[in-house]
């Protein structure tokens, strides 16, 4: 199978996947052989336990890393064979971010750290805030766009993360341990407004976590360990067949 | 994507003054001690640039500088004249006189006569009498610098007395004059009054100065002189530039304010390279965000090197304007020297340019070889 046979049905196609850090006697396999699909319209957890290879399967579907060994197919581009500079407007243009320390720019206020994507796309300053705006709004922070992120809580700035990761409308979103820094209700909102704005019938995310009390989000979860993905469970959002 | 880099930069304001700082600290230092040495270095040349008038200036052969004093005979000035391109020379007298004043103190002082009949060469900026009182017998102009320095804290007079060689001086005028090297107070006579002044010599003639025919260039009619006379004849400018270059490589000035700059240099990169990279590694995590959202290598370098520049045009601007403060503050203490040309500021320029530069290079690795992933580690 090519590559353009998978950019119809799947989002991400990953065969045989390795990853080692090191060389020889600190040689470390982070992965070990990693299959995994991700079809469009789908929310896809990684679940598994700490240094069992989750952020560095992410970090490779979505281009930050360079596997070993392996097919990966994201969005239908081969990432195996794209240049850097490839990668890097692939990133652009396609994929969105919500970290786990949600990265925000200290000196930013909440509307220009949201609009950080368009920027990097080559918007214009006031059309990106203006547009980052709404996304803003539309998560219940449009009294907080002028804010800086030491003015808001831990949960406002996840969900200026989120806005950011979406304001360009990437069709991957990757989102790394998102609630774990977030109280239980926090949580549970964050991940509504993921499920809420991010999943779409043309778009694929994956969520990175090791809290359980967001399981029940997801369509499937990959349980991984040591390195493999053990099992792929349908969560209670699978659509029915 | 710059106006993050700036708002990133100014977003920490103690790191941010930090870094400033150490380029201010350069800039400073560096325009702060050019300027002072120019100003010594124009204090060297300070009576060549009073002597307006002549464009050629004939000295002995030997003469290295506008104070090595090589006394030719009087009859040197009838052979510069027989120079064709020659329009008009004189006399000019240039020593150091002894004087005696009223309470019988002594002083050192820098005696110049002029031509008797012409008066080239005269001060230009005499305040208090008048150039033409000079005619008068024993009469004198001395510098208001010079005056002030023999006579603390009492009014500027015309008519007081001193003596040179045993001779009357009597002061006629009083003028402004650049400052000396030596911080000699000048004083300014005839050149037949100034040889009586002076201690007795068999020759007595300083320098002939001269000023070439209309549409001859001087540079010319330096050449003729020097083969028609085997002195040697110099323009203003060469001569300017010979006296300069003197200081510059027989004295130990250079070398004692370029050490300071250097250090002022190696200082300022240090403080500013050393807060600058500590600004990027406190923000590294930030750079990977942006490199994982898709922010490219060469935009990366961009944002660094603008926030560099960014510091380097606030350091620059604060720093030659503090050496400028400086500049202006000590203008009445008459011993300073200050002076600042526009070489200097591109000197500064130049430096703190090379100073950021220095000091971002380090950022820049550690932003470009940053992994975008670091954003996936908690």
């Amino acid at each position: 199978m090519t590559a353009s046979n998978f950019s119809a049905a799947l989002a991400v196609h990953c065969r045989g996947v390795t990853k080692d850090f090191g060389a020889g006697d600190s040689l470390t396999r982070a992965l070990r052989g990693v299959d995994l699909d991700v079809p469009y319209g789908e929310l896809l957890m990684l679940v598994g336990p700490s240094g069992c290879g989750k952020t560095t399967l992410v970090s490779i579907i979505a281009g930050t890393l360079e596997p070993t060994d392996g097919e990966v197919v994201v969005l239908g581009n081969d990432l195996t064979a794209m240049s850097n500079g490839r990668k890097v407007r692939f990133r652009r243009d396609n994929v969105g971010f919500v970290f786990q320390a949600y990265n925000l720019l200290p000196a930013l206020t909440a509307a220009e750290n949201a609009a950080v994507p368009l920027l990097i796309a080559g918007w214009g300053r006031a059309a990106a805030v203006e547009a980052a705006s709404e996304v803003l709004a539309s998560l219940g922070l449009g009294d907080r766009l002028t804010n800086l992120p030491t003015e808001l809580s831990g949960g406002q700035q996840q969900r200026v993360a989120i806005a950011r990761a979406l304001v360009h409308q990437p069709r991957l979103l990757v989102c790394d341990e998102p609630t774990s820094a977030l109280d239980a209700e926090n949580g549970r909102i964050t991940m509504e407004l993921i499920q809420e704005l991010a999943v779409q019938p043309d778009r694929a995310v994956i969520v990175v976590t090791h809290d359980s009390r967001v399981y029940s989000f997801a369509d499937r979860i990959a349980s991984m360990e040591d390195g493999r993905i053990e099992s792929v469970a349908s969560g209670p959002h699978t659509a029915p067949a | 994507m710059l106006w993050i880099a700036w708002k990133m930069l100014i977003g920490n304001r103690v790191k941010y003054l930090g870094i400033v700082f150490g380029v201010v600290f350069a800039a400073l230092l560096i325009a702060q001690q050019s300027s002072i040495f120019c100003g010594l270095m124009l204090l060297t040349i300070s009576q060549i640039r009073d002597t307006q008038g002549p464009d050629i200036w004939v000295m002995d052969k030997n003469v290295q500088y506008v104070d090595d004093i090589k006394p030719l005979s009087d009859t040197e000035l009838f052979r510069v004249k027989g120079v064709p391109g020659v329009e008009w020379a004189v006399r000019f007298y240039k020593g150091i006189a002894r004087a005696r004043l009223e309470e019988g103190t002594y002083e050192q002082m820098i005696l110049l006569g002029i031509d008797d009949a012409t008066l080239v060469g005269a001060p230009e900026g005499v305040f208090m009498g008048s150039i033409a009182d000079l005619r008068k017998p024993d009469a004198v102009i001395i510098d208001a610098v010079g005056y002030k320095r023999i006579w603390p804290g009492e009014p500027l007079r015309l008519g007081r007395v001193f003596e040179m060689n045993d001779r009357r001086a009597v002061i006629v005028g009083i003028t402004t004059a650049s400052k000396t090297f030596q911080s000699f107070p000048i004083i300014y006579t005839r050149y037949s009054q100034a040889v009586l002044f002076a201690p007795r010599e068999r020759k007595v003639l300083s320098f002939v100065l001269a000023d070439p025919s209309p549409g001859v260039p001087a540079e010319e009619v330096c050449r003729q002189i020097e083969a028609q006379t085997g002195l040697q004849a110099l323009t203003r400018q060469q001569f300017t530039w010979k006296t300069i270059r003197y200081y510059l490589q027989k004295t130990g000035i250079p070398i004692n304010f370029g050490i300071t700059v250097f250090l002022g240099f190696l200082v300022g990169t240090a403080i500013a390279g050393q807060t600058f990279y500590l600004f990027t590694v406190e923000n590294i995590r930030q750079f990977g965000a942006l490199k994982a959202m898709g922010t490219s290598n060469w935009t990366i370098l961009c944002m660094v090197l603008f926030q560099a520049i960014q510091v380097g045009i606030v350091g620059y601007g604060v720093g030659v304007g503090l050496a400028a403060l400086f500049g202006v503050a000590t203008k009445g203490f008459g011993r300073l020297s200050f002076f600042m040309p526009w070489q200097v500021l591109a000197i500064t320029g130049a430096a703190v340019f090379v100073i950021v530069l220095l000091a971002s290079l380090l950022s820049i690795r550690k932003v470009l070889v940053v992994d975008p992933a670091i954003v996936f580690r908690g």
